[in-house]
């Protein structure tokens, strides 16, 4: 019984990390069409910026906070002074499909080879604002502690307030009229570029976001998010890319289903049963399992 | 107040879509734009809202070149293009759809008297404020597009095929609509039609396009009674 209970809740918390990955990437999806590999770095990134703060402030609150920031603010600037260029400087020929992907390749590995050069490249940890010893249930300890709690609740809480924004707020509007339609939205008048700037920083605070409550029960390194941006990527696939209920539901769905066959079976399983969740719904069903319908044709 | 399109040449990938175009729409008047499918219409249309660059040429609307100027820009300054299709957002709401343009515009009041105002104009979308736009028939979704332009209070509306895959009913319906707003709301329109029969019906003037360059220009009158004009565009 503890066994499923630890398995059942281990699952929701780090669910709820690859949910914030998944989130980040979808964000940017929607608005840019491109698979943003960079967002591993730039949660590392602001990561570490949350770290120095929480040492310097010695509150990891004050981390948090800035690590939120920060993340809005890289994102922010990649997309102004690194996308946005290359989207207006290649416009023909094959290389117009690559050229924005291999550039968030390529600025992954520029961001963490600056993260090497300023932080160095062993491991640090962050210490956790709330106890990360197993809770005791029925006089036993699970695996599953107050920090994991915490990371349940703060992601919860951001996944309310990212719907309120998108579902009742003008700007909400303006970022899914944008994602969905940008032509036309042009053509309404909103300035699609400066909402897909905000689309990047949303999606780069919620990244620093997952760093700050990832890294505290794991290390800091500057890799150390790079396994997650895998999991966000399958969980965001398996929502269907474009939607962000989709991006939560998938990540809860792998959640669930790595932590059951590592607990289960055996923890050799974790990575090999998220790819063949990827290869799964890929053959299954490319759209994404909760992708909608698109309305009448005619 | 007029737009005056002076030797606008346009390229579309290696083809010259728009050739040398010169034309002239007075203030409060409906200017229709016809010809067969490739003639270079909504090219022209799309090079106006800035949607498209130009290779050549001068346009302007009330003295000031509107050329190389952002499509969101120019929709502020009240020039609204509502492009061909149904250009409406599929999976927003119909009341959504409407927000969209009063969201830059700073008097809401009037934001919320034109919305109303819209409302009185096509009942239907009234009726389905709060169904997905992808939800509307065909007919119902043109009405949203220019219901959405009207949010804004355009002065310079630019309308590319709105009969396009619509039932005869509604066509005469929306053409109706067309020529209220030219005649009621004194809004100029441009509007690109292949129902060249209809258009010129409603239009006071007729720019004729074909592969691109001007063939003819002239009062809708008397393009309708062109025998050249009627034989090539008008079927009989």
């Amino acid at each position: 019984m503890n066994q499923f209970i630890t398995a059942v809740l281990t699952s929701l918390s780090t669910g709820a990390i690859y949910a914030l990955m998944s989130i980040a990437l979808v964000l940017v999806w929607r608005s840019t069409r491109v698979i943003n590999f960079a967002q591993a770095g730039q949660a590392i990134f602001t990561t570490y910026i949350g770290y120095e703060v929480t040492i310097r402030s010695g509150s990891y609150w004050v981390g948090l906070i800035s690590a939120i920031l920060s993340g809005a603010l890289l994102g922010a600037g990649i997309d102004r002074f690194f996308m946005r260029p290359i989207f207006k400087r290649v416009t023909s020929g094959p290389i117009v499909m690559i050229a924005p992907v291999v550039a968030t390749l390529a600025l992954l590995g520029i961001i963490q080879a600056i993260i090497g050069f300023i932080w160095g490249l062993n491991y640090q940890t962050i210490q956790a604002p709330v106890s990360t010893d197993g809770l005791k249930i029925f006089g036993s300890i699970i695996a599953f502690s107050p920090f994991n709690l915490m990371v349940l609740i703060a992601v919860t809480l951001s996944m309310i307030l990212l719907t309120i924004v998108f579902q009742k707020t003008n700007i909400g509007l303006a970022l899914r009229a944008s994602a969905y339609a940008p032509e036309v939205s042009k053509l309404s008048g909103i300035r699609v570029d400066a909402v897909r700037t905000l689309g990047w920083a949303l999606a780069g605070a919620a990244g620093g976001l997952a760093g700050m409550l990832y890294i505290p029960g794991s290390y800091l390194y500057p890799n150390a998010m790079d396994v997650l941006l895998v999991f966000g990527f399958i969980a965001a696939v398996i929502g269907g890319l474009d939607s962000l209920f989709g991006a939560v539901a998938g990540a809860m769905i792998l959640g669930f289903a790595v932590n059951f066959s590592a607990t289960y079976i055996s923890y050799k399983l974790v990575f090999p049963t998220a790819f063949v969740i990827l290869i799964l719904v890929l053959l299954i069903k490319p759209s994404g399992v909760f992708s909608g319908k698109k309305g009448r044709k005619d | 107040m007029s737009l005056i399109v002076t030797n606008l040449t346009v390229d579309y990938g290696a083809i010259r879509a728009v050739n040398n175009v010169s034309f002239e729409v007075l203030s409060g008047q409906l200017t229709t734009i016809i010809g067969a499918n490739g003639a270079g219409k909504t090219t022209l249309l799309r090079t106006l809202s800035g949607l498209k660059e130009s290779e050549n040429g001068v346009a302007t609307w009330n003295g000031d070149a509107i050329l190389g100027k952002k499509p969101e820009d120019l929709a502020r300054s009240g020039i609204m293009h509502v492009s061909d299709g149904k250009s409406v957002i599929a999976e927003l709401t119909v009341k959504e759809n409407l927000a969209l343009t009063g969201l830059w515009r700073k008097d809401k009041k009037d934001v919320a008297n034109a919305t109303t105002e819209v409302v009185d104009l096509f009942p239907i979308l009234g009726e389905r404020m709060t169904q997905s736009a992808g939800s509307l028939s065909g007919g119902e979704r043109q009405m949203l597009a220019i219901g959405r332009a009207l949010v804004a209070r355009p002065k310079l509306l630019l309308l590319d095929e709105p009969s396009l895959g619509l039932a005869p009913l509604i066509v005469e319906q929306i053409f109706k609509v067309i020529s209220n707003l030219v005649k009621q709301m004194k809004i100029t329109v441009v509007l690109v039609e292949q129902n060249a029969m209809g258009a010129l019906k409603i239009a006071n003037e007729g720019v004729v396009l074909n592969l691109g360059s001007v063939v003819a220009i002239d009062s809708a009158e008397t393009l309708l009674n062109d025998p050249a004009v009627r034989a090539a565009y008008l079927g009989f």
